[in-house]
C-alpha cells in the first residue's frame, strides 16, 4: 500500500504561479494554504490581498478573497472581521504596502487589537512597480530610486514595522522569519499557524513578517538572494519572536 | 409611522440608517457632521449586531466600510467636504467592486480646509464620480428633515439594488437644523434580501472574489461596459425631482437641498407680488432629472439656477435644456446662506428685465 506523503493543499488552487523564479511568494502562499488546511478553516477564512505582485494571491489561494486598495488591507479586514467575528480573516501584504502607505491603518488595527492575522512579506523593495526603494530597503542598497544606494540623510532609515507594532497594546504575537532554507520555511509555517491560532483564540492582533527574496529586482540569482537575506538582511531585521503574549 | 420627534438632521440620518438595517458605521470626526457618529455610537451600542468604529482616518473609515460591505452588512460612513475628498479612493474601489455603501457628505465651505459653514461646493465631486475612474455614484439631495428620513431609507435600498455607493449630499444647515420628523418601522437586517455575492467563507461552495482589478484590457472594458449599462438603467429608473408651483410659471428657479428650501421661500414671496415663478428641485443629482427639466421648457423660457457655490449644477441645467431656455445663475460660495429675500430679488430682477410679467 502506497501512503501519500505530499500533495497540493486543498486551499491552494491548481494554477501555475506567475511569480518570478526564486520569489518567496509562491512558498509563502503554499505555507498559508497548508496552515488553512491543517486548521480546517478553509470554509470560514477570508483573505485580503494587497496591491503589488501578490494582488493575484486570489488566483492561487482557494478561499474567499476581497481586494483592498494599496495599504488599506487591515482596514478592509477590520470591516470584515467586525461584521463576521466567526470568520478567520487574514491580510497578505508587502513591505511597501504595510510599512509605507498603510502604516497608519496597520498601527491602529494592532492598537485596537483587531482579531486579524497579517502575513507581511518583506523583500526590501517595491517588486511589482520595478524595484523602487521601500521603507525596508537597507542603507546602501541600490534600487531604481536610490541609484547610488540608500542614504540615511536623504532616504531615512529602514523602517522596522514589526517592532513598532510590538509596542501596540492590542498585538499579541509578532514573529519575523524567512523563507531562505528548509529550516526557515518550517519555522515560518509554525509562525503562520501560531498567528492564525492567536486570532482563532480571540487573543488579539497577530503578524508574521517574512523576509523574502526578490531576485529580479535585486539582480541576484535565487540562491544568491537567499544568501543575501541570511548574510545581510537579518542584521537589520533579525529573525526572532518579537512579541508573544499568547500564553500569558 | 410613529409619533413626531424634533431632531437635528445629522441625528435623523443616523436614526434612519439604523431603522434601515444599517449595522456598520466607521467614521472620523469632522465638523459639521459630528453629531451623526456621536448619535450612532450610542445607538449602535444598544444593538447586539451593530459595529461602530471611530477610525484613525477617513481613509481607514471608508475601507472598513468596504470590508463590512463585502460581508453583506448594510454599512455607511459620513463626513464633510475635506473628509469626503479622502474617502474618494474607497468610493472608486467600491464602484469598481460593485459594493453597496451609503456615504453622507454634510458639505461645508471650501476649497481646502475652508470653513464649517453650509455650502454646496461638492456638487461636481459627488455627481462626477469624485474619485478616479469611469464611474458614477447615485446622489440624493434632501431639503428637509422628513426628506432626510425618506432619502436615507432609499439610499440603502438603492445601494443594495444596484450594488453601488450612494451619496447623501447635505450641508451644514441640513445637518444642524432641527425639524419634526416621523420614522418608518425598523427593518431587521435578517429580513433583507439575501446577497449571493458576499464573502463569508467558502463553505461547501466555490471560493469567491471581490475585486476591481482587471489586468486584461478586454476584460476591463467588459467590466466598464457592465457598469455603464447599470448606470444607464439607474438614469432610466431612478431620477427624482419636485415641481413646486410650476404649472403657470414663466420663470423657474432650479435649486437643490438647502438652496431649494430657501428658493421655496423666495417663490412664495414673489407669488404674493403676482409674479409667476416656480421651483424645480432635483432630488437625485445623479441621475440628473434632465428629461423632466427639458419638458419644463415647453412653458418656461427663463431658468434661474441658485446654488450655494459659484456655479456647478448650472452646467447640468444648461446641458439639459440646451437652447430651449435661457439659463441664469445666482450663487453664493464660501458658506454664505442666502435669504429668501435675496433670491426673491434675483427672480424679480429677471422678471422685469425680460418683461415676463
Amino acid at each position: 500500500m502506497i501512503k501519500q506523503v505530499f500533495k497540493r493543499p486543498d486551499a491552494l488552487k491548481d494554477n501555475i504561479f506567475h511569480y518570478c523564479p526564486g520569489c518567496g511568494h509562491s512558498v509563502i502562499h503554499r505555507l498559508v494554504a497548508e496552515v488553512i488546511d491543517e486548521l480546517g478553516i478553509r470554509g470560514k477564512t477570508v483573505g485580503v490581498p494587497p496591491a503589488g505582485c501578490a494582488v493575484l494571491a486570489y488566483n492561487y489561494l482557494d478561499v474567499d478573497m476581497g481586494e483592498a486598495p494599496h495599504g488599506r488591507a487591515v482596514a478592509v479586514a477590520t470591516g470584515i472581521k467586525r461584521c463576521r467575528p466567526d470568520l478567520v480573516v487574514f491580510t497578505y501584504q508587502g513591505d511597501g504596502d504595510i510599512a509605507a502607505i498603510g502604516t497608519a491603518e496597520t498601527v491602529h488595527a494592532a492598537n485596537r487589537g483587531e482579531r486579524l492575522t497579517v502575513i507581511f512579506v518583506n523583500n526590501g523593495c517595491y517588486g511589482m512597480t520595478g524595484g523602487q526603494m521601500a521603507p525596508t530597503t537597507l542603507l546602501g542598497q541600490t534600487t531604481t530610486t536610490t541609484p547610488g544606494g540608500r542614504i540615511q540623510l536623504r532616504d531615512g532609515f529602514p523602517v522596522d514595522l514589526s517592532q513598532m507594532l510590538a509596542v501596540a497594546g492590542g498585538s499579541v504575537y509578532i514573529e519575523r522569519t524567512a523563507v531562505t532554507s528548509p529550516k526557515n520555511i518550517i519555522k515560518t509555517k509554525k509562525a503562520i499557524k501560531k498567528a492564525f491560532k492567536a486570532q482563532m483564540d480571540d487573543l488579539g492582533f497577530s503578524l508574521v513578517e517574512i523576509l523574502s527574496a526578490c531576485p529580479t529586482n535585486w539582480k541576484l540569482s535565487p540562491v544568491d538572494s537567499c544568501k543575501r537575506i541570511e548574510d545581510e538582511v537579518v542584521k537589520q531585521y533579525p529573525l526572532m519572536v518579537i512579541k508573544d503574549t499568547t500564553s500569558l | 409611522m410613529g409619533r413626531k420627534r424634533l431632531m437635528r438632521g445629522s441625528h435623523v440620518i443616523a436614526e434612519t440608517a439604523t431603522l434601515a438595517g444599517c449595522r456598520f458605521y466607521a467614521g472620523y470626526p469632522i465638523t459639521p457632521q459630528n453629531e451623526l457618529p456621536e448619535y450612532l455610537s450610542s445607538r449602535f451600542a444598544k444593538l447586539e449586531d451593530a459595529t461602530f468604529i471611530q477610525a484613525e482616518s477617513e481613509l481607514a473609515a471608508i475601507n472598513m466600510v468596504m470590508g463590512a460591505s463585502m460581508t453583506g452588512v448594510r454599512a455607511m460612513t459620513s463626513s464633510s467636504s475635506p473628509g469626503i475628498s479622502l474617502k474618494q479612493e474607497g468610493i472608486s474601489y467600491m464602484a469598481g467592486m460593485e459594493l453597496p455603501a451609503v456615504v453622507a457628505n454634510i458639505m461645508r465651505g471650501g476649497p481646502g480646509l475652508g470653513n464649517i459653514a453650509p455650502s454646496q461646493q461638492d456638487y461636481f465631486q459627488a455627481t462626477r464620480g469624485g474619485g478616479h475612474g469611469d464611474y458614477r455614484t447615485i446622489v440624493l439631495a434632501p431639503h428637509s428633515g422628513q426628506e432626510l428620513v425618506t432619502l436615507t431609507m432609499k439610499a440603502f435600498d438603492l445601494a443594495d439594488t444596484y450594488r453601488t455607493p450612494v451619496i447623501i449630499l447635505g450641508d451644514g444647515l441640513m445637518g444642524q437644523m432641527m425639524e419634526p420628523v416621523t420614522f418608518p418601522e425598523p427593518i431587521e437586517p435578517s429580513a433583507l434580501p439575501k446577497k449571493e455575492w458576499t464573502l463569508d467563507g467558502a463553505m461547501e461552495r466555490d471560493s469567491r472574489l471581490i475585486c476591481s482589478l482587471r489586468l486584461d484590457p478586454f476584460k476591463m472594458e467588459q467590466h466598464n461596459w457592465k457598469l455603464a449599462r447599470k448606470y444607464a438603467a439607474i438614469c432610466e429608473r431612478e431620477t427624482e425631482h419636485e415641481s413646486y408651483l410650476l404649472d403657470d410659471a414663466v420663470v423657474a428657479v432650479v435649486a437643490f437641498g438647502t438652496a431649494a428650501r430657501i428658493a421655496k421661500g423666495a417663490v412664495n414671496r414673489v407669488r404674493k407680488e403676482g409674479l409667476k415663478a416656480g421651483l424645480f428641485r432635483p432630488i437625485t443629482l445623479w441621475p440628473f432629472p434632465e428629461n423632466e427639466l427639458r419638458g419644463l421648457t415647453r412653458s418656461v423660457k427663463h431658468i434661474l439656477v441658485f446654488e450655494m457655490n459659484f456655479g456647478q449644477m448650472v452646467e447640468d441645467v444648461r446641458l439639459s435644456v440646451g437652447e430651449k431656455a435661457t439659463v441664469h445663475f445666482h450663487g453664493r460660495p464660501g458658506g454664505i446662506i442666502s435669504t429668501p429675500h435675496e433670491i426673491a430679488d434675483a427672480i424679480t430682477r429677471l422678471v422685469y428685465r425680460y418683461g415676463l410679467c
